[in-house]
């Protein structure tokens, strides 16, 4: 059996604000981006800062936190759709600039919201199999790098960040079961098109279409079909949990507390709606971070920690969904 | 499916909107209001009111309310 045992997470210091959005859409006001998003401010990374930098200082913060070593470290599993490179794989780099043992295993693994769940499947599946006794679960994003600086549909949403897992055997505390969903049909809606081999960034990349709704991006830059995506979240996300709740044999009732992939405020209430969550079991944190993408789960659960909302003995229900379409839903005993 | 109801639902998905400000041959997309999130809140209500999905290529296609009107009343179906 597994559990996790701690969580940190590292936030670049450069902020973007509400107002400086505001600012440049005047057709948004500042009120409205809070109001619908949830989000007051969002940290991007500076241009000489990658992945594999946040990644490395959420892990010194989940070292000195919680007094860890590492030397503990058994594996490591890195999220990231934003690595520093091609090759090699970033969990490698962080190995050596961690000092972490070499007899560790490490791999990088590509999902996006629903990456951490993923995460925690695979950790808790190397813990079950005596593969490993300390998995270090890193979830690491840049996304502002793909991002149009004219496109306010994800400007006002994503902000960069990291988070780092330790999850470790456990005697009394169980993750699991876990509930898979994917539908690649969908890949088209949330995508950078550019970049990689089937179309290696060339001169097209920096012509720009202008969307319906006036916001702008290349090729290159991410994509995003807010109303595809929506869709798919209102269809996807309630039978995963009513399928979840089944496999586990446990009701609504017996979750103490729900964390959803920290979409956008709109998304989260128009769910929690249509699951019937009672609003005090479904936690949120994003107002001082946006949506950070794999690490907005792990993010919100270092939270809920920290606030006493998870305690001895809770069952929280963790689901992640997004691009892909890819998603994941699990219980945590505590 | 009642009208009238679907106006005021369309009304209030559209926040900030007088009751009474649209019928069903207004153009929604030429509303002042109109942008993506006001997209979002259209396809919420479709799903929370109707339980049933429109999608954002046949919101794009759609300019009145007599159009979503319809699309719902043909899922519905």
């Amino acid at each position: 059996m597994a559990y996790i045992k701690a969580i940190s997470y590292y936030l670049p210091p450069d902020i973007l604000s509400n107002e400086l959005l505001a600012g440049q859409f005047p057709e948004w006001s500042v009120e409205k981006i809070s109001s619908k998003t949830g989000i007051r401010e969002r940290h991007i990374a500076a241009a000489d800062i990658c992945s594999s930098d946040l990644a490395y200082e959420s892990v010194k913060m989940l070292f000195t936190e919680h007094n860890i070593n590492p030397g503990e470290i058994d594996f490591i599993l890195l999220c990231t759709q934003s690595p520093d490179y091609f090759l090699p794989t970033t969990a490698c780099l962080l190995q050596d600039r961690l000092n972490i043992p070499t007899t560790a295993g490490a791999l990088d693994f590509n999902l996006g919201c629903s990456g951490f769940v993923y995460g925690l499947s695979l950790a808790n599946s190397l813990i079950k199999a005596g593969e490993a006794e300390n998995v270090l679960l890193i979830t690491a994003e840049t996304y502002s790098k793909f991002i149009n600086p004219q496109d306010k549909s994800v400007r006002t949403i994503f902000g960069d960040a990291a988070a780092a897992c330790l999850i470790s055997k456990s005697e009394n505390n169980t993750i699991g079961p876990f509930i898979y969903g994917t539908d690649g049909s969908g890949g088209q809606n949330l995508i950078v098109k550019e970049g990689g081999m089937r179309t290696p960034t060339n001169l097209s990349s920096s012509e720009e279409k202008v969307d319906e709704y006036g916001n702008v991006h290349n090729a290159a830059n991410l994509y995003m079909n807010g109303g595809e995506i929506f869709i798919f979240t209102l269809k996807s996300v309630p039978s995963l949990i009513s399928n979840l709740l089944q496999k586990a044999n446990l009701s609504m009732d017996d979750i103490g507390l729900f964390v959803l992939h920290q979409a956008n405020k709109y998304m989260l209430e128009a769910l929690r709606k249509k699951i019937h969550i009672p609003e005090d079991k479904l936690f949120i944190y994003m107002e001082d971070v946006g949506n950070t993408v794999s690490s907005t789960i792990p993010i919100a659960l270092y939270h809920a920690l920290k606030e006493k909302r998870i305690f001895a003995g809770i069952k929280v229900m963790v689901v992640g969904f997004g691009v892909g379409y890819s998603w994941a839903g699990t219980i945590m005993q505590f | 499916m009642d009208k009238q109801k679907f106006i005021d639902e369309f009304e209030l998905a559209l926040d900030g909107l007088e009751p009474g400000t649209l019928t069903m041959e207004t153009n929604f997309k030429e509303l002042e209001e109109w942008d993506s999130m006001q997209a979002l809140s259209i396809i919420a209500m479709v799903d929370a009111d109707y339980d049933t999905q429109i999608t954002a290529e046949e919101l794009k296609k759609s300019k009145t309310l007599q159009d979503i009107y319809d699309l719902i009343l043909a899922k519905k179906v």
